[in-house]
């Protein structure tokens, strides 16, 4: 029993990460048909970045904030250079992404080294919480916590807002929005920010579970490939959803079969995309 | 004669190698009504997309107001004063009624939400409503209330009565006219002959991509060897 929920609440903080990278991928997909690879090695960057704050005595969630804000202008400037002029073509867009990746990850190697670093969590969350026979990271929860609001505030963003519904309308139509006399364009800036900055904070703010070392984007990108297909791309709960299930999925695969571990993860992949290919919370396109 | 709201000048269009409008030139006026016909493929949406800019033309011009548009992106244009009604409606499922208006929205027109609303009291009714739950004829309200809310100097509308009930079609006509009255200068593209013929003040005709017959609607009316010729009735 404890084993369980010890691994349930591992697996949900895992999810809670997770949400951080897919959030951004769902909603770039969904707006502008960018398949963005480059959104876990923007976490990777951005937990060395936090990292190197850190170490330079900046408080933990403002490192965290910064971080975030430098892989937004990193993944602006990569935007509006290269991938704004490719969203209409999949491949070559996807291609792009995936050579950013792969120079950023190069990167960091050069500028990092090799070694697994450890990230600490924010001192006053450093402590563990009994709850009942389980001993848990205060830091975990708080993580669950803070995605929780992540995602409620993304869904307040999409759901409430005029900019939320200039995106949902390109995603239903983008000619007929730009026919309305919408500059949808600057909606795509908007999201694409809004998915590196959740991404490069999200490395910080993740990096206390994960660590920081290269190949950690590798690591996360199945991961993130198959929250998006379980959740439905483009459906912002369908990551929340997504997220929690993979982490959940990933942590009890890697306790209960640690040496089938990616195949545990797929197993759920398979199963949606036989049953219901648009995701559980997706739309049919 | 008032100077034209819209003008097309010899558009050639094409998708990908296969040319489409070979040479189109017309003109809608303000406070008319200029209806577009021809039978299904003529090119008559493919000069819709010309004008909006969704599939621009290559040779020729397009000017609102007397301004050169053909070079603009979609939104330029229509910010310049053109509001589409495009075919099939394209109401966006995933946005309330309301939403769709309020995008829409570009004030210091006549046209606020307000003035939709009254215009078409069933959308007030239906104002949280998605999309997607509306019927063919509140879609079509829809369609022109967002177009309206643009405030628009040319009005550009393909095929609105497509699928309607006839009761629903002559609240179209009404609302056409009314629209017309306002000043604004319609150009309507329509399958259904007596509606056109009903409401329009001048007629062009397309087939394979060039225009075939330009006259007074009433001559159109009366001319029945036209009819046949161009229009299969
Ligand atoms: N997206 C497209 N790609 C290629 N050809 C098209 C496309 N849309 C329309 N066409 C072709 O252009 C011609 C004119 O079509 P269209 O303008 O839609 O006609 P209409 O609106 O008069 O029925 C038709 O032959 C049609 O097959
Ligand atoms: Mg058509």
């Amino acid at each position: 029993m404890t084993f369980y929920a010890q691994n349930a609440l591992n697996g949900l903080a895992y999810g809670s990460l997770l949400f951080m990278i897919a959030a951004g991928f769902t909603l770039i997909f969904g707006l502008m048909r960018i398949v963005n690879i480059a959104q876990t090695a923007f976490f990777l960057i951005g937990a060395y970045i936090g990292l190197m704050l850190l170490h330079a005595g900046v408080p933990f969630w403002i490192a965290a904030a910064l971080a975030g804000a430098a892989v937004m202008a990193a993944g602006l400037l990569i935007y509006r250079v290269f991938l704004h002029r490719y969203h209409a073509d999949e491949l070559t867009a996807l291609l792009l992404t995936l050579g950013f990746a792969l120079m950023l990850d190069d990167l960091a190697l050069a500028a990092w080294g090799g070694d697994p670093q450890s990230v600490p969590p924010p001192p006053a969350f450093a402590s563990s919480v009994q709850l009942g026979p389980l001993v848990f990271p205060a830091y975990w929860l708080t993580l669950i916590v803070l995605s929780a609001l992540v995602a409620a505030g993304l869904r307040l963003l999409e759901r409430r807002t005029m900019l939320g519904a200039v995106i949902r309308a390109g995603v239903d139509d983008e000619e007929m929005t730009r026919g309305l006399g919408i500059n949808i364009d600057r909606a795509f800036y908007v999201v694409f920010a809004l998915g590196a900055f959740l991404a490069g904070a999200g490395g910080v703010l993740g990096s206390p579970i994960t660590g920081a070392y290269p190949g950690l984007d590798g690591d996360l990108l199945p991961l993130a490939f198959a929250v998006i297909i379980i959740g439905g791309i483009g459906s912002l709960e369908g990551a929340y959803v997504g997220s929690l299930i993979i982490g959940l999925v990933s942590t009890f695969g890697k306790a209960l079969f640690p040496e089938l571990s990616y195949f545990t993860i797929f197993v759920p992949v398979a199963a949606i995309m036989a049953l219901r290919p648009q995701g559980l919370l997706g739309r049919k396109r | 004669m008032t100077a034209a709201l819209l003008d097309v000048t010899e558009v050639h269009t094409y998708y990908g190698d296969s040319h489409v409008l070979r040479g189109v030139s017309l003109a809608a006026a303000a406070g008319a009504v200029t209806a577009l016909l021809g039978r299904n493929g003529m090119g008559k949406t493919t000069l819709i997309r010309s004008v909006i800019g969704f599939t621009p033309p290559r040779r020729g011009t397009v000017r609102v107001r007397g301004e050169e548009v053909q070079r603009l992106s979609s939104h330029e244009i229509a910010r310049r004063g053109v509001g589409l009604v495009p075919q099939g409606r394209r109401i966006f499922p995933s946005l309330t009624v309301e939403e769709q208006l309020r995008i829409a929205s570009r004030p210091g027109g006549a046209w606020s939400l307000d003035g939709v609303y009254d215009l078409f009291p069933r959308l007030r009714e239906r104002r949280r409503h998605f999309g997607g739950q509306l019927s063919g004829g509140e879609q079509q309200m829809l369609a022109i209330g967002r177009a309206l809310m643009t405030n628009p100097a040319v009005l550009l509308m393909d095929e609105p009565s497509e699928g309607l009930a006839p009761l629903v079609v002559r609240g179209l006509r009404d609302t056409i006219a009314r629209l017309r009255d306002t000043g604004l200068a319609v150009l309507l593209v329509e399958q259904n002959l007596p509606l056109a013929l009903d409401v329009a003040d001048t007629c062009y005709i397309l087939s394979r991509g060039r225009v075939v017959h330009h006259g007074p609607a009433a001559d159109l009316a009366r001319d029945e060897r036209i009819r046949a010729l161009h229009l299969g009735v």
